[in-house]
């Protein structure tokens, strides 16, 4: 049977018919829904982790303790989970475990964008790349098989026209896998240094096993068409050459690392002039040009965003006796510069947008980190300074403090949700009580991982596959790291917010604010729309300042959008002519 | 059907535009063609720009739709419409949600909203725009304003009707199933036509 399927569902089947019984990961786009796919088989345990790296080490832990696992993230989660990565190379598995790392090219929602084939190389690892929804689900069960063949941890790396694709996909059954035996291996499985010399010596013994399994491997795939150009491509870039480039001779690429270098030869020695199509780094060229073959690669295609199929054809088209298309690659916006753009803000009712409105209004500097709050450093909130990776929010601020001491810290709060604190702020938050730092810390307790689609998470007390659980006391939490100076706030009372905020800054220690209040998307505790009672209304647009979407300026006042509106009443508390009221009360 | 064939369906995170594309492709699977789906919803829910792409045919192999290669844009918002003009072919249609969303540049008056229909009628002929949320209104339920504009996508598209109510038998929960039907039928049943568009 044939279904339709994303590159993220296609995995998780793949994993479901490879007979995985874990899988594990931390959420993050494009990569998030091959979790939440793998949490709907019966046969697989599932888990959000509170990050990568725990995610890596609890797959490792089933892997050597003899069960196959999938392990997920996104492009940045691998360099989280870097330090297992490399050292699990080094040891080896014993059922299958494969790393999926789910790429971002173009940032359609990442802070960077990493070419993560490099992780590949630098821990010696096979890596396959999928071009479509069947692929994906092929090859994660291929590198299941590879990853007990070669004794290796195995990345599946896609990007997110992979993952958020849909495409075909035959299904087939799952493939019943029992546990392997346990036994206790100390040369193998404690890598201090007198094991683990050996078994570098194993690590490189294996890549040379695997670059010549690669010359053999069936999906690394010779077309031979016109002979003038020949084209070298993996992942999706492929499925772009056929279509823009359909006389073109092509190897298509499956196992990007390590590289097959016969083939490579035989395959430019078949063709005039050669191009390797890769989005980002030049990962093959340069291993073509250490090898002395003549490629075209970076010279001719961007190293910077996503390469569509209008770039291929405009680069390459002419060279097949195609007229130059009139392209005006990707930038809509370019052409119709009267076009607004329409970037994604915080939702009506979002708790976030309280905090930011008050700390704006306290002109006070903020590190940020990574969530739906990241949002608040767009106009008109304004209220971010710094935003780098999760977690990095606490340690920046105990950094702007060492460099300019106590008075600045009198101005200067850390932002961070509540997921992003779990993942890696509380390491944040010992180093400002361990290094007598003063640090004023926000945590954003939205109960849930917003961004990526409202995960559950520790804090919430719920799991991945529903169950209830106990919840993280982040209070607790806090005062256990030291912090004597823990509060809790409702951040639609501005009030209480505004005078939390200057106490804890100008207390001599660091503190922690939590501000609690579940994710609107998720409450439904409002219900009636706010409306303002125009005659009342003095157009000061200090209610504009909150950011909020429904709140439109019409002449010299402003009017609520009824239809969005979800009757928070946070622009109500800040109007000061209290003319903004729930509907019903407008004629009182 | 030789060649491939392109939707792209645009709109404002919120608005629907994922569940209609997914009965899009699931009807074009269901009458046996080669279907692949690109949506892009990093931050779907937040209000942001979503644009999905639909191609289907015999064989499709990139799941993108190169700029200039719409065969129909189905719009669910006049701003967005505005937007992804740029990727209708020449003799392509594109057919509008008569709604107005305001980004965020305009709320806070640092741009303006522009006046969305008359730029694409300057550059386009093929123009149909209905007030979705209108219909959706008389259909009973005010969420159904997706299945409104995917009814009228399907008056353009020469599928059995069945086909399509089957699809949305199976995909929206049972629920609201009446009023999406309803809803499905009321775009369908839409009397304008292209030309009378014409500026
Ligand atoms: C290392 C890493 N992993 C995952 C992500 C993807 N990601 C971005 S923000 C976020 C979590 C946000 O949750 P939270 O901190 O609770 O804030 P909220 O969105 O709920 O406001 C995630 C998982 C990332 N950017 N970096
Ligand atoms: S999803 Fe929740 S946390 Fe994110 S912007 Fe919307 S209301 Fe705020």
């Amino acid at each position: 049977m044939k279904k339709l399927l994303t590159g993220n569902e296609a995995i998780a089947r793949g994993a479901w018919e490879a007979g995985v019984t874990v899988c594990t990961a931390y959420p993050g786009t494009p990569s998030t829904e091959i979790t939440e796919n793998a949490a709907l088989y019966n046969e697989i345990y599932a888990e959000w982790s509170p990050n990568e790296k725990v995610a890596l080490e609890v797959g490792l832990g089933a892997a050597i303790g003899g069960a196959r696992a999938l392990v997920a993230m996104k492009h940045v989660g691998v360099n989280v989970a870097a330090d297992p990565l490399f050292t699990l190379s080094y040891t080896g598995i014993n059922a299958g475990l494969v790393l999926v790392s789910a790429d971002d090219p173009g940032m359609h929602s990442s802070q960077n964008e990493q070419d993560n084939r490099h992780f590949g190389k630098a821990a010696k690892i096979p890596i396959l790349e999928p071009s479509d929804s069947q692929e994906a689900k092929e090859f994660t069960k291929i590198a299941f098989e590879l990853s007990e063949t070669f004794d290796t941890p195995v990345i599946l790396r896609i990007t997110t026209r992979v993952a958020h694709s849909q495409s075909l996909v035959e299904l087939e059954p799952r493939q019943e896998i029992h546990l392997r035996k346990y036994e206790k291996n100390i040369q193998k499985y404690v890598m201090m240094p007198g094991f683990a010399r050996p078994r570098h010596k194993v690590v490189e013994a294996r890549l040379e096993k695997l670059k010549e399994y690669a010359e053999s491997f069936p999906f690394n795939r010779m077309e031979l068409r016109r002979p003038e150009i020949g084209i070298i491509a993996s992942g999706v870039v492929y499925q772009y050459v056929r279509e823009s480039l359909p006389d073109a001779s092509t190897l298509k690429l499956a196992l990007t690392y390590p590289l097959p270098r016969k083939l490579l030869e035989e395959f430019a020695s078949k063709v005039e002039t050669l191009y390797v199509i890769e989005e980002l780094d030049p990962f093959i060229e340069e291993q073509l040009k250490a090898w002395g073959i003549k490629v075209h690669g970076k010279d001719t295609f961007p190293v910077v965003g996503e390469i569509l199929p209008e770039i291929i054809k405009q680069k390459l088209g002419p060279l097949f006796g195609e007229e130059n298309p009139k392209t005006k690659v990707q930038d809509p916006c370019a052409s119709f510069p009267n076009v607004p753009v329409r970037p994604p803000v915080m939702c009506p009712g979002c708790p976030h947008r309280g905090v930011f409105y008050v700390l704006q209004k306290l002109k006070l500097t903020v590190t940020g980190d990574i969530g739906c709050y990241t949002l608040g450093a767009q106009a008109p909130l304004n209220a971010i300074d710094t935003t780098i990776c999760m977690g990095a929010s606490i340690g920046a601020a105990i950094g702007m403090e060492k460099a300019r001491g106590k008075e600045f810290a009198r101005q200067l709060v850390a932002v961070i949700g509540d997921s992003t604190f779990i993942h890696s702020g509380i390491t944040g938050l010992i180093d400002a009580v361990y290094n007598k730092a003063t640090t004023t810390v926000i945590i954003l307790d939205n109960r849930t991982t917003a961004m990526t689609g409202h995960q559950d998470n520790p804090v919430n007390g719920r799991t991945i596959k529903g169950e209830t659980t106990k919840e993280v006391d982040l209070p607790l939490l806090a005062k256990a790291a030291g912090v004597n100076r823990v509060v809790e706030v409702d951040p639609f009372d501005l009030a209480k917010l505004e005078t939390t905020i200057k106490e804890e800054l100008a207390a001599e220690e660091p503190s922690v604010i939590i501000s609690k209040r579940q994710c609107a998307l998720l409450a439904k505790n409002f219900d009636t729309p706010c409306q303002v009672i125009t005659a009342e209304c003095i157009g000061c647009l200090r209610c504009m300042k909150i950011g909020c979407p429904c709140i439109i300026k019409e002449g010299k006042k402003v009017r609520i959008n009824a239809t969005q509106c979800v009757g928070c009443n946070l622009c109500a508390s800040v109007c000061p002519s209290g003319a903004i009221r729930k509907e019903g009360a407008a004629n009182g | 059907m030789g060649e491939t064939k392109n939707i792209l369906i645009v709109g404002v995170g919120g608005q629907g535009t994922i569940l209609a594309s997914r009965v899009l492709s699931n009807v074009l699977q269901k009458i046996g063609l080669e279907v692949k789906v690109s949506e892009i919803h990093g931050m779907a829910q937040r209000g942001g720009s979503v644009v999905t792409q639909v191609r289907y045919g015999q064989k499709v192999a990139s799941p993108i739709i190169p700029e200039g290669q719409a065969d129909i844009i189905l719009a669910f918002e006049k701003l967005e419409a505005l937007r992804w003009l740029t990727y209708l072919k020449e003799e392509g249609i594109i057919l509008i949600n008569d709604q107005r969303i305001d980004p965020m540049p305009v709320i806070i008056g640092a741009m303006e909203y522009p006046d969305a229909l008359d730029n694409i009628r300057q550059r386009t002929r093929n123009v149909l725009v209905i007030d979705a949320l209108k219909a959706a209104q008389e259909a009973g339920n005010v969420k159904t304003v997706n299945i409104v504009l995917l009814g009228l996508l399907a008056k353009f598209m020469n599928i059995d009707q069945d086909v399509w109510l089957e699809t949305i038998e199976e995909t929206v929960p049972s629920k609201f199933l009446q009023a999406n039907l309803k809803a499905f039928k009321a775009g369908l049943a839409t009397t304008e036509n292209l030309n009378l568009n014409k500026n």
